[in-house]
């Protein structure tokens, strides 16, 4: 940090200030001990952030004997590596099975999301006019109400339902976490949409919704794409909903599957549980690197006045 | 536009074009537009909510249909339990430790990311995995990280001479350790979220201010303390608010990690309402333990209701 700030400092350095010699040494020291410095605290972050998963990863090759031996360096392959548990994982485990249910409950989730998403989003950044404002932001709040205060009461509305034990129980609460944070990020998307596309669009004869269709919708379509992709990964996020409502292994998802149902009695079988974690975290971890800048501008936009 | 289209509007127009101009006036389309969203919440999370109040004051069980008003009685249980004070200490000392640390981290972390340097994606990759990767999946990895026996930490105490060969730190077995890994993990899963907002409100802060700054002669740290935080304090404020509520009300990480052991010592209200309603079949003593977050989210949504209007006047 210090050391781009002084860089960019020296090069715009103006003309009519000549710098000692002693002077511009220090500068060139200090740059140095800026860029040193900031080397060894990005590596400590990476090192924080990252070592769970270098070890899981590790783990995942790992024989048993190799694994369950300990007095030599934990992360050395004193056996040659092995995918035989990462294979069983797919072969006889229900891990195939937990990944299926988040994709049907991903996918349904965010159908429903966006079929409510959008049309409040667009009423709430167009239609509203000054009770928009609070409006976003409190089913925003809503967002910060928590799945733990709530799922004991939801999971009588479930049996109610006669949804207990089943994937689509999970597919009617997770909206409820999904559609705020999809209203927020939209609004900010719809914003920047300016109006005068659609008044031209009804100047040429467009209805109101026929202009939201036909021509505002495909211009927020990078903005809806982040909204699907966010809403998905939320809901591989969840576990508490899961654990409460679904108690069949046919009907779980990673989160609560992992956990529970790989762990046979009290055997953890810790190189299938370590595969099936980085399974899924490498592809989400891909998926939010390339969608993130996106994501933070929805969500920063959503409560600036457009 | 709705005025201009009264003034033009033929007086006696026909039902069904009468019908589709009224689609076009904005009063009548956003609510309509608004009203399935609302309603699905207001069925999801509204009347949950409701229902989590009026079981807390019933002695709602998970096995009988029978819903009586007990008034304060179920409260007094949930209260009376001897664990109750320890379970409430441990959410605000766990939240409270966890949070202030990702202040500090965070703020340092988005100054990294802010700079250019080699390898730069591949930390930004490793910083954001953390909150990626689905809680349940971070905590059981944590799990096998701390396991008892083949926890890699031994190892490297045993180098540092610190435990002595063979020997084991048993990090999840002593109540200090264990609830220190509970405040590790959590830091751990809310630092990437909290450093994506900062390192925004940091990209957002006038070049020329600090530009300006620098000719002055400002040095390095007189810059960073005397301009880049005060600016990124409300940003701070708002990424520290998401950690809080998603730290103070997580029953995920204690569940896996811990299971709110060893004794009980790691337990948060979270996850002692899933133990005390679902485990232990009692709904309205869970639900009782459960609002007792209610009122500090009430607080939080507060500021953060008003940090929101604050921004939108601008």
């Amino acid at each position: 940090m210090t050391g781009a700030v002084a860089a960019a400092a020296e090069a715009t350095e103006p003309a009519g200030r000549p710098k000692s010699r002693s002077e511009r040494s220090t500068r060139r020291a200090q740059t140095v001990r800026g860029r040193i410095g900031l080397y060894v605290l990005a590596f400590c972050f990476a090192v924080f952030c990252g070592f769970p998963f270098l070890w899981a990863t590790i783990t995942a090759f790992k024989t048993n004997q190799d694994l369950y031996t300990t007095g030599h360096n934990p992360f050395a392959f004193t056996q040659a590596p092995t995918l035989s548990h990462i294979t069983s994982l797919f072969t006889s485990t229900p891990y195939l099975t937990f990944i299926a249910n988040n994709v049907i409950i991903g996918l349904a989730t965010v159908a429903i999301t966006l079929v409510l998403g959008v049309p409040a989003a667009y009423a709430l950044a167009r239609l509203t006019g000054r009770w928009g404002v609070p409006v976003a932001i409190g089913i925003f709040v809503v967002y910060l109400v928590p799945p733990t205060l709530l799922f004991l009461p939801l999971s009588r509305v479930i049996t109610v339902l006669g949804l207990q034990d089943s994937i689509w129980s999970l597919v009617v609460v997770y909206p409820g976490f999904t559609i705020p944070l999809s209203v927020w990020l939209l609004v900010g998307f719809f914003r920047s949409v300016p109006p005068d596309i659609e008044e031209q669009a009804q100047v040429d004869g467009y209805t109101r919704v026929g202009a939201l269709v036909r021509v505002v919708l495909p211009l927020v379509a990078p903005g809806l794409f982040t909204v699907v992709v966010f809403t998905f990964t939320l809901t591989m996020q969840d576990f508490i909903y899961a654990l409460a409502f679904v108690s069949s292994s046919s009907q779980m998802t990673v989160s609560v599957g992992v956990p529970t149902n790989l762990v046979r009695g009290d055997v953890f079988y810790w190189q299938s549980l370590m595969a099936s974690a980085m399974i899924v975290a490498i592809p989400v971890a891909f998926v939010y690197n390339i969608f993130l800048r996106r994501f933070i501008q929805g969500f920063t936009l959503g409560a600036v006045k457009g | 536009m709705t005025e201009a289209d009264t003034e033009t509007a033929p007086h006696a127009v026909r039902s069904s074009a009468r019908r589709r101009y009224l689609l076009e006036r904005d009063r009548v389309l956003g609510p309509l537009l608004l009203a399935p969203a609302v309603l699905y919440l207001i069925f999801v999370v509204g009347y949950p909510l409701v229902l989590a109040i009026m079981y807390a004051f019933s002695d709602v069980t998970v096995g009988s249909s029978k819903f009586d008003f007990v008034g304060l009685h179920t409260f007094k249980t949930a209260i009376n339990d001897p664990n109750f004070p320890s379970v409430v200490a441990h959410t605000f000392i766990i939240t409270g430790i966890s949070q202030a640390l990702v202040i500090v981290l965070c703020t340092v972390l988005a100054f990294v990311l802010a700079a250019d340097f080699h390898g730069k994606w591949f930390v930004r990759f490793l910083v954001l995995m953390p909150w990626t990767t689905p809680v349940a999946l971070g905590s059981i990895i944590w799990l096998w990280m701390l396991d008892s026996i083949f926890t890699p930490f031994d190892w490297f105490a045993q180098q540092l001479h610190v435990i002595p060969p063979g020997g084991h730190l048993v990090l999840l077995g002593h109540a200090g350790l264990a609830t220190g890994s509970v405040i590790a993990v959590q830091t751990w899963r809310t630092l990437p979220l909290a450093t994506v907002i900062v390192l925004a409100g940091l990209s957002s802060i006038p070049r020329d201010v600090e530009e300006q700054a620098e000719v002055d002669g400002a040095g390095f740290w007189r810059r960073l303390f005397g301009i880049q935080i005060p600016l990124l304090a409300p940003v701070i404020l708002v990424a520290v608010l998401f950690g809080i509520v998603f730290t103070f009300t997580d029953m995920a990480v204690v569940f896996i990690l811990t299971g709110g052991g060893p004794g009980n010592s790691t337990q948060v209200l979270a996850s002692w309402a899933f133990y005390k309603g679902i485990n232990g079949g009692n709904l309205g003593v869970g639900a009782a333990d459960a609002l007792f977050m209610f009122p500090v989210l009430l607080g939080l949504a507060a500021v953060v209701l008003k940090l929101a209007s604050g921004r939108t006047e601008k």
